[in-house]
């Protein structure tokens, strides 16, 4: 997991993509500008983040869900 | 006796799209289309801790600046585990100094290496010799490279495919022989009389009317 520890904790990347979304980012394209991760890490992040329900696709952009608000506050 | 079934599998070509894959990286579970939109490197290497290997992904390395100007990613493969994988970028980093900043698929069911038909029996049954697919932003293949197991490969000659394509992309223009960025570049073959008699016209420099360069 790139994105999630062992211990269910996100990984610094994982961490930077939470607070993207955080901050009211949801697309792939404009995380990967905020947090200067390449896309296609914040691409399959975002798929591993909502594997682990912190987030939820829709329509191409990603939304924070509770769980994943929690993690990073 | 028990039969050996071998499956045919039709090598990826030119022109084509790039066969998709999921595999387990050093940067975690990648696809394909995750790609979408940039320029990718996917190439194979034999095997982890070995020498000719350890010097390409210093090199790979070192034009990675380079390569992501031109927005291209690299992305490794070999038939080993991640753990291999970690274990030897961690020990490139530690002796050399050069950190390898890209991710490497750790192909050990060979769906990758098998599907670009990267593993070839006359140089190794188990190990991936050192293939270079160059796939563009739709994800079309546009060039392919096949290096032998002994014989590191060329960056500059990468990095000249790179500007060499991007430049007859944006430019609808080809390159000729040892084409570098800023020398003249090949107007595409004229397709009638006509317009063999037209470009003889417009000022180009022409060996003849099938052999025009342009400066851009």
């Amino acid at each position: 997991m790139a994105c999630i520890s062992p211990d269910g904790k996100p990984t610094e990347s994982g961490a930077k993509m939470l607070r993207a979304l955080k901050s009211g980012l949801g697309s792939p394209e404009e995380i990967a500008e905020d947090t200067g991760l390449p896309l296609f890490r914040v691409r399959s992040g975002l798929r591993e983040l909502a594997q682990a329900g912190l987030t939820i696709p829709q329509n191409g952009n990603y939304k924070l869900t509770d769980k994943g608000a929690e993690l990073i506050e | 006796m028990e039969e050996v079934k071998e499956q045919i599998i039709s090598l990826p070509r030119l022109g084509e799209s790039a066969p998709a894959f999921e595999a387990v990286t050093t940067h975690g579970v990648l696809k394909l289309e995750d790609f979408k939109g940039t320029w990718l490197i996917l190439f194979s290497h034999p095997a982890d801790f070995t020498p000719v290997c350890t010097t390409e992904f210093i090199a790979f390395a070192e034009i990675y600046p380079e390569l992501q100007k031109r927005g291209v990613e690299l992305l490794g493969l070999s038939v080993d585990s991640v753990s291999s994988h970690i274990a030897w970028v961690r020990n490139v980093e530690e002796k050399t100094g050069v950190r390898i900043p890209f991710p490497i698929i750790a192909d050990l069911n060979k769906e990758v290496s098998i599907l670009y038909g990267m593993i070839h029996p006359g140089q190794s049954k188990t190990e991936t010799v050192r293939c270079v697919f160059i796939i563009d932003g739709k994800q079309v293949i546009r060039t392919i490279l096949y290096y032998p197991l002994t014989t590191g490969r060329n960056m500059d000659e990468i990095l000249r495919i790179i500007d060499a394509l991007q430049t007859t992309d944006a430019n609808a223009v080809a390159t000729p022989a040892n084409w570098r960025p800023g020398e003249m570049v090949v107007i595409p073959s004229p397709n009638t009389q006509e317009m063999a008699e037209e470009r003889l016209k417009q000022g180009y420099e022409c060996v003849d009317w099938y052999l025009c360069k342009k400066k851009l």
